[in-house]
């Protein structure tokens, strides 16, 4: 029992960063009929907002040191930051250790301006250009982005810890006799994707400019024919989509180190996830990552790995597949969204 | 109505087609090799293939920072380095016989096709007479297997699978680097003295040749111990969250996981080991803890904090106090600002070996380079009294078992040696079943054009 709820909520987990990259995608899929292939390559931009911000907050001045000596047998030269000496070792520490939380506040304006820049200068263009071409832009556009952050934050993973306060493992089963200990952070990032998640859907089900954008992803003519400006709504949602890629981004740092490639481990599967969820369906993709990452999870169980060697690898394609077959659609896609 | 063209079929046909577009391989081309093993100018081109873009692109650019410095020494630049140490007293500074020392460099991008094709393109375009390199025992192989069939000396890079010089051995290969069984080997004795005999083990290990023979030696160096096997989770060489494989460790019985991992693989399993509180837990009234069979001090960084500890192996370490480590340190650091990491040793140590071998034998032939490795003892390169082995290609030095450090004084300073095995206790005969038992064979030599 404790090990089925386990791998819920690691399922939950996993499928919290796959639901935000798929509702992203399908922001961008809805609105400008985009298949962006750079999606990915936003979420590894925001876990380098908080790489950044990290490095920035540790920039250190450096004071000799003549009773240590470096690998050279020179004086060792001691690196203090330059917020410790500004605040004092305390203030200026703690202000370090959270690093990854407040990179939330600078990754937002900062992935909104990316997503801007990306559609009004590039992606923009290929709006009437054959599909291939915007896969391929995209796809292009996805590996230069990487191979940007690489050339300044090279190719090995960098760690990104999280607060010391929120280290460390709580049994979250303890209330009803169940021993189910669970990284503090995980939980953080499971609720954090659920309260993104639902300010994206209160934005569009609350708001007028939601209520437009959801008008014009129905009917994009009518809604340019009423004398709204719904290409100007859209490039906002590209903004938004990037942030909420780029803020799944931030916080899954402390998961797993970020690295360049970390966007195109994610790309992949959340196509699939979208695909699964219904095109165009902002609800089917959040249900189909959540749905997708937990199925992921108890594949790689000792059991699941035993009885089908290997079902770790493809259970997501599979279940694509056996999704594709019987709901072609898929789970919540509707009829006439993305259809000749 | 809405003016969205964009099909669902139409989508993932376009994908589909790019996708297969990217993955064509880099050359169809299977034209005879042509070249020359005889340099007759004032100079010899040796090919540095090493993963310059790819996840090991770092571990890449230090092969690549050790090769600029080892062809520097081989010409007589700098301070000359380990030349001053080498145990071998041939090599004078003056290239190698007398003719200066070029190199051409390649991009494995760590992938087995891209790699036999950077590395056919410098031997037949640049005229590349040694090929050096790599830092995936895959990649290893694949370019091994190139280099046997076109005639030309392979020493490899980093790569620890027992298959290199083992199922996989060619007479135009040669392995400096260690092994899956030499890190068993050195590290079972470790861990018996800090864990006792009574444990049980789960492995996690990634799913190809070098996780394969890694896992395989350690397994049977604790089994021997008295160590109990409990399982063995092969994982994607392409997983990131390794979250859902730990969790069925902690009800699995085992106390020591053992991670068969490298690179980024190893620094996010660790990651979320450490995550799980596994280093906090008690099992089995003992405290639960994390091995690392291979351990590199560039993925050590990656891990930051996790790393604390953890007990491993490695090749080399900068912090070795041997006149050879202590030369090499000099250079590199004085060149470079940081000191080496255990692939760059290896990268320079098998450039200066060649070079060596290449002088005593007094012929680029590759027959005669390969006669000239074959049974070398030498010292002062930094692992002690080493030998390259007839039989298999294969270096027998000492091996370090290390461990996260505590109390690091620099952001270098990440590894301590807790001891240093000696070559006797690591070597095995090379008809040794996890090395391809009596069918293993080295082949003929070939010289090529």
């Amino acid at each position: 029992m404790d090990a089925i709820l386990l791998q819920i909520l690691n399922g939950l987990d996993k499928g919290s960063a796959y639901a935000l990259i798929a509702l992203g995608l399908t922001l961008i899929f809805g609105t400008l009929g985009v298949v962006n292939f750079a999606h990915g390559a936003l979420f590894m931009l925001g876990a380098f907002c908080a790489v950044t911000l990290q490095r920035l907050l540790s920039l250190s001045y450096e004071t000799i040191d003549e009773t240590k000596t470096d690998f050279l047998g020179n004086p060792l030269k001691v690196k203090t930051p330059y917020v410790e000496g500004w605040f004092g070792p305390e203030v200026g520490g703690a202000i370090i250790d959270w690093a990854v939380p407040l990179s939330v506040i600078i990754a937002i304006p900062i992935m909104v301006g990316i997503g801007y820049a990306m559609e009004r200068g590039l992606i923009k263009h290929f709006y009437k250009r054959p599909h291939a071409d915007q896969i391929l832009v995209t796809f292009g556009l996805a590996i230069v982005l990487q191979e940007i952050v690489k050339y300044f934050f090279g190719a090995n993973p960098i760690q990104t810890p999280p607060p010391d306060a929120l280290l460390g493992v709580v049994n979250i089963g303890a209330a009803f006799g169940l021993e189910i200990a669970y990284p503090i952070w995980r939980m953080v990032y499971f609720l954090f994707s659920v309260a993104i998640i639902g300010g994206v859907f209160s934005f569009l089900q609350f708001t007028t400019f939601g209520m437009v954008v959801r008008a014009g992803m129905a009917d994009r003519e009518t809604v340019g024919l009423l004398g709204i400006d719904i290409d100007k709504r859209f490039t906002t949602m590209f903004g938004l989509a990037a942030a909420v890629a780029g803020l799944a981004g931030v916080m899954y740092g402390p998961i797993n180190p970020p690295n360049y490639h970390m966007g195109m481990d994610f790309l992949v599967l959340s196509f699939v996830v979208v695909v699964v969820g219904g095109m165009g369906s902002l609800p089917g993709a959040v249900l189909a990552g959540f749905m997708l990452g937990i199925l992921e999870s108890f594949a790689s169980t000792t059991w699941a790995t035993t009885t089908i060697p290997g079902i770790n690898q493809i259970i997501i394609y599979l279940v694509a597949i056996i999704v594709l077959l019987t709901r072609p659609r898929g789970l919540m896609g509707r009829k006439g969204v993305m259809e000749d | 109505m809405s003016k969205f063209n964009v099909t669902r079929r139409g989508a993932i046909k376009t994908t589909a087609a790019a996708g297969a577009g990217l993955a064509l391989p880099t050359i169809f081309t299977s034209s005879a090799y042509a070249i020359t093993n005889n340099p007759t100018g004032g100079s010899v081109t040796l090919g540095f293939n090493v993963p310059q873009t790819g996840p090991y692109a770092d571990e890449g650019a230090d092969e690549l920072r050790a090769y600029e410095l080892a062809v520097e020494h081989l010409n007589g630049g700098g301070d000359g380095g380990m030349l001053n140490t080498f145990s071998s007293k041939v090599l004078d500074g003056t290239g190698i016989m007398g003719k200066k020392v070029e190199y051409v460099t390649g991009d494995t991008q760590t992938k087995s096709d891209a790699a036999r094709a950077s590395a056919k393109s410098m031997i037949e375009k640049d005229g590349a007479i040694m090929i050096t390199g790599g830092s995936s025992s895959g990649v290893a192989i694949a370019v091994q297997g190139l280099c046997q069939e076109a005639g030309v000396i392979f020493m490899a890079g980093l790569t620890h699978s027992n298959d290199t010089t083992g199922k996989d051995r060619k007479a135009n290969g040669f392995r400096h680097f260690f092994n899956g069984y030499m890190s068993g080997a050195a590290l079972a004795p470790v861990l018996k003295n800090l864990y006792g005999d009574d444990r049980k083990a789960y492995h996690l290990t990634a799913d190809y040749t070098w996780g394969w023979t890694q896992q395989e030696s350690i397994a049977a160096a604790t089994e021997a111990l008295g160590w109990e096997t409990v399982n063995n989770v092969l994982t994607p060489l392409a997983s990131t969250d390794f979250s859902s494989y730990i969790a069925p460790v902690l009800n699995s019985g085992a106390d020591v996981l053992v991670l068969n991992h490298y690179g980024g693989n190893m620094v996010n399993s660790l990651t979320n080991a450490v995550q799980f509180g596994l280093r906090e837990k008690q099992v089995n009234g003992k405290n639960f803890e994390i091995v690392v069979p291979l351990f590199s001090r560039l993925m050590a960084r990656g891990a930051g904090e996790n790393i604390k500890g953890i007990v491993g192996s490695t090749n080399w370490h900068w912090s070795l106090q041997d006149d050879g480590s202590k030369a090499f340190v000099k250079s590199f650091g004085e060149k470079y600002g940081f000191p080496p990491s255990q692939a760059a040793h290896t990268c320079y140590v098998q450039t200066l070996l060649y070079a060596d071998a290449v002088t005593r034998a007094g012929s680029f032939a590759p027959c005669d380079v390969a006669a000239a490795l074959e049974g070398f003892e030498f010292d002062g390169m930094g692992n002690g009294k080493t030998l390259y082995r007839a039989e298999d290609h294969q270096c027998f030095k000492d091996v370090l078992v290390v461990k996260g450090k505590e109390n690091p004084q620099s952001e270098f300073d990440l590894l301590e040696v807790v001891e240093v095995t000696p070559a006797a206790q690591v070597t095995y005969p090379p008809n040794h079943p996890m090395f391809g038992g009596d069918e293993a064979s080295l082949g003929q030599c070939n010289n090529g054009a």
